[in-house]
C-alpha cells in the first residue's frame, strides 16, 4: 500500500479554491464570507484533531478508549440535531430523543457490521468501530434531523385537521398518520436516492479513500457495498424511532396536540 | 347531562355550570373572549385545570378518544385530511344513518365524493356536520355551526340542533347570532372581553 502522501503546502493549494465561494458571496452580497470562513477554519480544525486523537486512540488497545470516543460523537451528533431544530420541539425532550435513537441506533448497526459481518480480531479495533460508527452516525444524524424537522413542520401546517380527528375520537398516533408517514418517508429518501446513483454518479468518499490509499478496487467496492447497507438500515431504524417519538413529543398523554 | 366544575380555559376564570340532556346552553361574547378556548377544553383538546362530567363521569376516568366520542367538538372551520370528505368518515358508519344526516342538510350524496377542495364553504360546514353526528355523542359543543351558511342552510342547521336536543344530546352553542340563540338556547353563557368576568341567565 503506497500513496502520495500531502504536504501542507498541498492542502493550502486546495484551499485557494474557497476564493471562488468568498468571490461569489462577495458579488451577490449573500452575507456568508464570514460562515464561509469559520465552516473552513472548524473544518480543518476538526479534521486535525481527529487525525491526532484517532492515532492516539489506534495506538491503544483497550476498547475503553473506542467507546468513549463514540459516545463523544454521538453527542456530537445530538447537539447538531438539537441545533437545527432549534425552537420546534422542546430541548430536552429532543435532545433525550435524539440522543437515545443515535446511541441505539448506532451501537447496533456498528456491533452487527463489525462484530458480525467483518469480525476484525479484536472485534472491538478502533480501526474498524470508530470509521463505520462515523459513517451510519453522520447519515443517522440527518435522517433523524429530516423525520423530526418533517413531522414538526407537517403538524403545524396541518394542526386544524390533525385536531379534527384528535376531536372525532382519533389517537394521537391515529390524528398523526399523515405526517407520520411523509416524515418517515423524508428520513429514508436520501438513503434510497443515494443507493441508486453511487457508483455512477458519484464515488463515495470511504472508496475512494481506500483506492487512493492502494487498495484493490473490487475490495474496496465490496466495503462499500456493506457500509451503503449498514447506513440504509440505520436510517431506516432510526427514522422510525425519531418519528415515534417525535409524534410523543408533538402531542401528551391526554392525546393533545401540544405545539410549541 | 354535562357538568362543568370549575373549568378554567385559557385565562378565563373558572366557570361551573349545568347543561341538562336534550337542553343548549348558548355562549356568547365578542371575539377573542374564549369562547372557542371553553370548547376545547370541555373536548380535552387543550390542558386546563377543573372537572368536566358526562353523566357523573369525569374525562380523565376515560381515555382521551373515548372522551371525544362522547363529547364531540366541531370546529367552527372544518378541517380535512383526506382529498374527499368520504375518507374522513368514520369507517364503520350506517348508510342509512349517513343518507338521513345528509338529506336533513340537503346534501347530496355525491358531494361525498368531491374533492375537499372544490366544495363550497357551506357545503364543508354541512359534511363536518354531518361527521361529527355519525357515531352520536352524547354531548355537542358547536363553534358557530351556522358561520358559513345562507338562511336555508342555517334553517336546515338548526332543525338538525333542534333534532339532536329532542334525541337527548345536551349542546354547547357558540354564535354570534342573537336570533338563533333565542331560537335554540334554553340558557345562555356571555364571556366578556376582559375575559374573567362571566354571566349567565336564562334568554
Amino acid at each position: 500500500m503506497s500513496y502520495v502522501p500531502l504536504s501542507y503546502l498541498d492542502l493550502v493549494l486546495a484551499a485557494t479554491l474557497l476564493i471562488a465561494n468568498g468571490a461569489i458571496s462577495w458579488a451577490f452580497r449573500l452575507g456568508l464570507e464570514k460562515s464561509i470562513a469559520i465552516a473552513a477554519v472548524r473544518m480543518v480544525i476538526q479534521l486535525a484533531l481527529i487525525g491526532i486523537v484517532l492515532k492516539l486512540i489506534f495506538a491503544q488497545t483497550s476498547p475503553v478508549w473506542t467507546a468513549g470516543f463514540a459516545v463523544i460523537m454521538v453527542a456530537a451528533a445530538t447537539l447538531e440535531i438539537a441545533g437545527r431544530l432549534n425552537g420546534q420541539l422542546p430541548t430536552w425532550p429532543l435532545m433525550g430523543l435524539s440522543g437515545a435513537t443515535l446511541l441505539f441506533v448506532g451501537t447496533f448497526v456498528t456491533i452487527f457490521g463489525v462484530g458480525f459481518v467483518i469480525t476484525p480480531t479484536p472485534w472491538y479495533g478502533a480501526r474498524y468501530i470508530l470509521p463505520i460508527l462515523g459513517m451510519v452516525m453522520g447519515n443517522t444524524m440527518t435522517a433523524v434531523a429530516l423525520v423530526l424537522d418533517s413531522l414538526s413542520e407537517a403538524a403545524r401546517r396541518e394542526r386544524g385537521a390533525i385536531e379534527a380527528r384528535l376531536a372525532l375520537g382519533a389517537t394521537r398516533f391515529e390524528a398523526l398518520s399523515g405526517p407520520l408517514r411523509s416524515a418517515l418517508r423524508t428520513g429514508m429518501m436520501p438513503m434510497l436516492n443515494s443507493m441508486a446513483t453511487t457508483g455512477i454518479v458519484a464515488l463515495p468518499g470511504m472508496m475512494t479513500g481506500q483506492i487512493i490509499a492502494g487498495a484493490d478496487p473490487i475490495g474496496a467496492a465490496k466495503y462499500q457495498v456493506l457500509i451503503m447497507f449498514l447506513i440504509a438500515g440505520a436510517t431506516a431504524l432510526a427514522s422510525l424511532l425519531a418519528a415515534v417519538g417525535g409524534v410523543m413529543l408533538l402531542t401528551d398523554a391526554r392525546h393533545r396536540l401540544r405545539l410549541m | 347531562m354535562l357538568r362543568v366544575e370549575r373549568l378554567q380555559a385559557g385565562k378565563l376564570r373558572p366557570l361551573t355550570f349545568e347543561v341538562a340532556d336534550g337542553e343548549c346552553l348558548a355562549v356568547e361574547g365578542p371575539s377573542g373572549s374564549g369562547k372557542t378556548l371553553l370548547l376545547r377544553a370541555m373536548a380535552d383538546l387543550d390542558p386546563a385545570p377543573g372537572q368536566v362530567f358526562v353523566d357523573g363521569v369525569e374525562r380523565h376516568e376515560v381515555s382521551p378518544p373515548q372522551w371525544r366520542r362522547l363529547v364531540r367538538y366541531c370546529a367552527a372551520e372544518p378541517a380535512w385530511w383526506t382529498d374527499t370528505p368520504r375518507g374522513g368518515l368514520p369507517p364503520k358508519a350506517s348508510a342509512e344513518k349517513l343518507n338521513r344526516l345528509l338529506v336533513s342538510l340537503d346534501l347530496d350524496a355525491g358531494a361525498l365524493d368531491r374533492p375537499v377542495a372544490v366544495l363550497s364553504t357551506g357545503e364543508r360546514q354541512r359534511l363536518a356536520l354531518v361527521r361529527a353526528l355519525l357515531d352520536e355523542p352524547k354531548v355537542l359543543l358547536l363553534d358557530e355551526p351556522t358561520g358559513a351558511l345562507d338562511p336555508q342552510s342555517t334553517a336546515l342547521v338548526e332543525e338538525l340542533i333542534r333534532f339532536q336536543m329532542l334525541a337527548g344530546r345536551s349542546v354547547v352553542l357558540v354564535s354570534h347570532n342573537a336570533a338563533q340563540v333565542k331560537r335554540l338556547a334554553d340558557a345562555r353563557l356571555v364571556l366578556s372581553s376582559a375575559a374573567n368576568a362571566t354571566e349567565a341567565s336564562a334568554p
